[in-house]
């Protein structure tokens, strides 16, 4: 580290499959014939509207080779921009929207090995997320088998939005995957489940959807806790990615005055439940969404209570910010910062640079 | 009166009136929805039950003698809330299931026959109290009808709605009855509660009752953004919406995210010509029950900065429920005079002209 360039350690980069089509090299015979006889396309996603400035695909589609276009663009774009040490991909691509079970695991399997050819083995500062058909848990969990023990797979990557809270006992399979090959889960915003995206009904605009999207990771980071995921799993680890943070701390005092009124509802929560968003709980930076002066800042990054919390992510390429400051909480102190840009992920995903 | 009462006026805007009984209900309900009630019964968006705390959500002592249900026997409300605390006046919050009903001519029904009883049995006996005027809110023709019939009566002081509606209340299903309450001059009240038929979280059903009433700020922050991505307040312009029992906590936070996403996407909102958060802290006002409780004390001052809605917050207890807050020890913190004073009573002396 140097004072000019302090170490970057991007935590939400966006990998996005150009086309089915892309695919087909690592999809056996049986998935090729029925994508081509049945006209299927892709997952249902309405997470990045088609032509709005949220569509990574806009940034990818300059050039001829899709996906050589697409590292080179996001080296020149991203990595080097921010000098990162390291990048995490979060490929967005919804395998869990996809009903045919079969289908979203061939996917998933398919995608991850596109990951490691197609960008973790040509770019050395990229690790990525195994994703996963989060709908069959059991399913998920061996796709995490998979490719766990890949060095550069360092998360297991779950929308936001599901069937069920994250806490529900259904997903478990997926959570003791993730524990035994030492990874991160991370919650990403988007995913598309046939259920509204509110508990009063579906939004109509997107600006609507993507505002709210905040209440629907509250809801997860609730039921993570109180459901007794972290009890079942005590060295589990859980990033919370484009989903925003500074809802944070009105969470914690919410969830903890509940705790003392009704934690006889779930008496295996035997700490506050911000005593577990302290250990077990990461956020990513992006979307900042902070208040509209510096002094209210620096109150919430008081009220965090936690200089560890945080993790810098671009969000490319939908990132709305062409300097390092812009994309951090205003007025941070060095120290924190250099947590946030980089320590706190180094630790959390525990990264070493040379594989 | 009770000894810690403080010697301040007290307006208390969540207080909650049950119905004791069918018998009453059936002097109010004509006799083909009578039928209707004893044949079918209510049918409403079951499969989201979450047994409560304690039965009917109720403090332990809130039982009355007379064997009524919690919030079902005038008396028994007037002595323990009322006196007890030296209420001036307090806000009837009435949590039967009108708007929830499917049945939508047997919901107007409900609704008529609340509405009457409300205004015989509690509003025209005890002068302290006005109340809130139920609706059959799925239906924005039949809620205004409601409105038209009963809106006038001065007495009541707000249109009562519950948190989880079908839609997003900034759908347009809902704009006929915003129309009448501006008309009546009545805010919107949007309590916590209900059931609209999805889950409860964007993310389905949750397991525990903790996470139903902790999670329930999801669907005001959700009701928030729609009313004002919509435009509502630009088509009424005079249209005031009351959040009761929700918090206040994540609406700083909301504002944020909302305001930048908008400045990203406002071609989504054409008719919004200012900041989403100028609309809120315009058009929004909030009951404190249940308080905010940060974890220092010194965060809750930063909170009603960050808030910037001094004006707005308006005290309430939720009484007889058991999450109830005593007006002597509701505030984390000593508020300065003048902010006490407007939250415990000025704000909703004003937004409900009392």
């Amino acid at each position: 580290m140097n004072v000019l360039h302090p170490s970057v350690i991007d935590c939400d980069l966006h990998n996005e499959l150009p086309s089915l089509q892309t695919l087909y090299p690592y999809l056996a015979p049986h998935w090729v014939d029925y994508c081509n006889e049945s006209g299927f396309t892709e997952p249902d996603s309405g997470d990045y509207p088609k032509n709005s400035r949220l569509n990574s695909k806009l940034y990818f589609s300059d050039g001829i080779d899709l996906s050589s276009s697409a590292l080179s663009a996001l080296r020149t774009q991203a990595l080097d921009v921010w000098s990162s040490e390291i990048g995490i991909l979060n490929c967005a691509y919804r395998v869990s929207s996809v009903h045919n079970s079969d289908l979203a695991a061939a996917l998933a399997t398919a995608l991850n090995q596109w990951q490691i050819i197609e960008w973790l083995n040509l770019e050395p500062r990229l690790r990525a997320s195994i994703v996963v058909p989060s709908r069959q848990p059991e399913l998920a969990a061996r796709e995490i088998d998979r490719f766990g023990d890949h060095p550069s797979f360092v998360q297991v990557i779950l929308p936001v939005r599901s069937e069920a809270p994250y806490g529900n006992r259904r997903y478990d399979p997926i959570f003791s995957a993730a524990v035994r090959h030492d990874l991160v889960v991370g919650i990403h915003y988007g995913g598309s489940t046939g259920s509204p995206s509110t508990p009063a009904g579906w939004a109509l605009t997107y600006l609507e959807e993507s505002a709210g999207m905040a209440q629907v990771f509250q809801s997860q980071v609730m039921s993570l806790i109180v459901e007794g995921v972290f009890d079942r799993f005590p060295t589990l680890r859980v990033a919370l990615i484009e989903g925003g943070w500074t809802w944070l701390p009105s969470l914690m005092w919410r969830m903890d005055k509940e705790w003392k009124g009704l934690r006889h509802n779930t008496p295996w929560v035997s700490r506050l439940p911000s005593v577990y968003i302290h250990e077990h709980l990461r956020f990513t930076t992006q979307p900042l969404d902070q208040p509209p002066n510096v002094r209210q800042i620096q109150q919430l990054m008081d009220q965090l209570e936690s200089e560890e919390v945080l993790l810098f992510s671009s969000n490319y390429p939908n990132n709305c910010f062409s300097k390092l400051e812009q994309a951090l909480p205003t007025g941070l102190g060095e120290i924190v910062k250099g947590k946030i840009l980089a320590e706190n992920a180094r630790g959390f995903y525990k990264l070493t640079k040379n594989l | 009166m009770n000894h810690l009462a403080v010697a301040q006026t007290i307006i208390d805007c969540d207080i909650h009136n049950a119905m004791p009984n069918d018998h009453t209900l059936f002097k109010y309900l004509p006799s083909r929805w009578r039928y209707h009630y004893e044949t079918i019964g209510p049918r409403v968006h079951w499969g989201g039950n979450y047994p409560r705390a304690v039965p009917n959500a109720a403090r332990l002592d809130s039982w009355p003698p007379s064997g009524l249900p919690p919030g079902g026997d005038l008396d028994f409300l007037r002595s323990q809330l009322l006196d007890n605390w030296n209420i001036e006046i307090g806000i009837l919050n009435c949590l039967y299931n009108v708007g929830g009903e499917i049945n939508l001519d047997f919901a107007a029904a409900l609704a008529q026959a609340i509405n009457d009883w409300q205004i015989s049995e509690w509003l025209e006996p005890e002068p302290r109290l006005r109340a809130s005027l139920l609706v059959p809110y799925e239906d924005g023709e039949l809620a205004a009808a409601e409105i038209s019939r009963v809106g006038s009566y001065n007495r009541f002081a707000q249109i009562l709605l519950l948190a989880r509606t079908r839609d997003p209340l900034g759908h347009r299903r809902y704009w006929k009855m915003y129309e009448a309450a501006a008309q009546y001059e009545l805010p919107i009240g949007i309590h916590f509660g209900g059931a609209g038929g999805g889950p409860l979280t964007g993310a389905g059903f949750p397991s525990y009752y903790i996470e139903d009433h902790g999670g329930m700020p999801q669907a005001f922050y959700a009701q928030v953004v729609s009313l004002v991505t919509s435009g509502v307040f630009e088509i009424f312009p005079t249209l005031k919406v009351v959040l009761i029992e929700g918090g206040f906590g994540w609406l700083p936070p909301l504002m944020w995210r909302l305001d930048a996403t908008w400045l990203q996407f406002k071609d989504e909102a054409p008719l919004l010509r200012r900041l989403p958060s100028e609309y809120i802290r315009n058009h929004f006002w909030i009951t404190t029950q249940p308080m905010e409780e940060p974890s220092q004390r010194h965060f809750f001052p930063q909170l009603l900065e960050q808030l910037a809605m001094d004006d707005r917050l308006m005290f309430a207890t939720d009484y007889p429920h058991w999450d109830f807050d005593a007006p002597f020890r509701a505030f984390p913190v000593k508020l300065a005079q003048p902010l006490e004073r407007k939250i415990m009573a000025e704000n909703a002396r004003l937004l409900y002209r009392l």
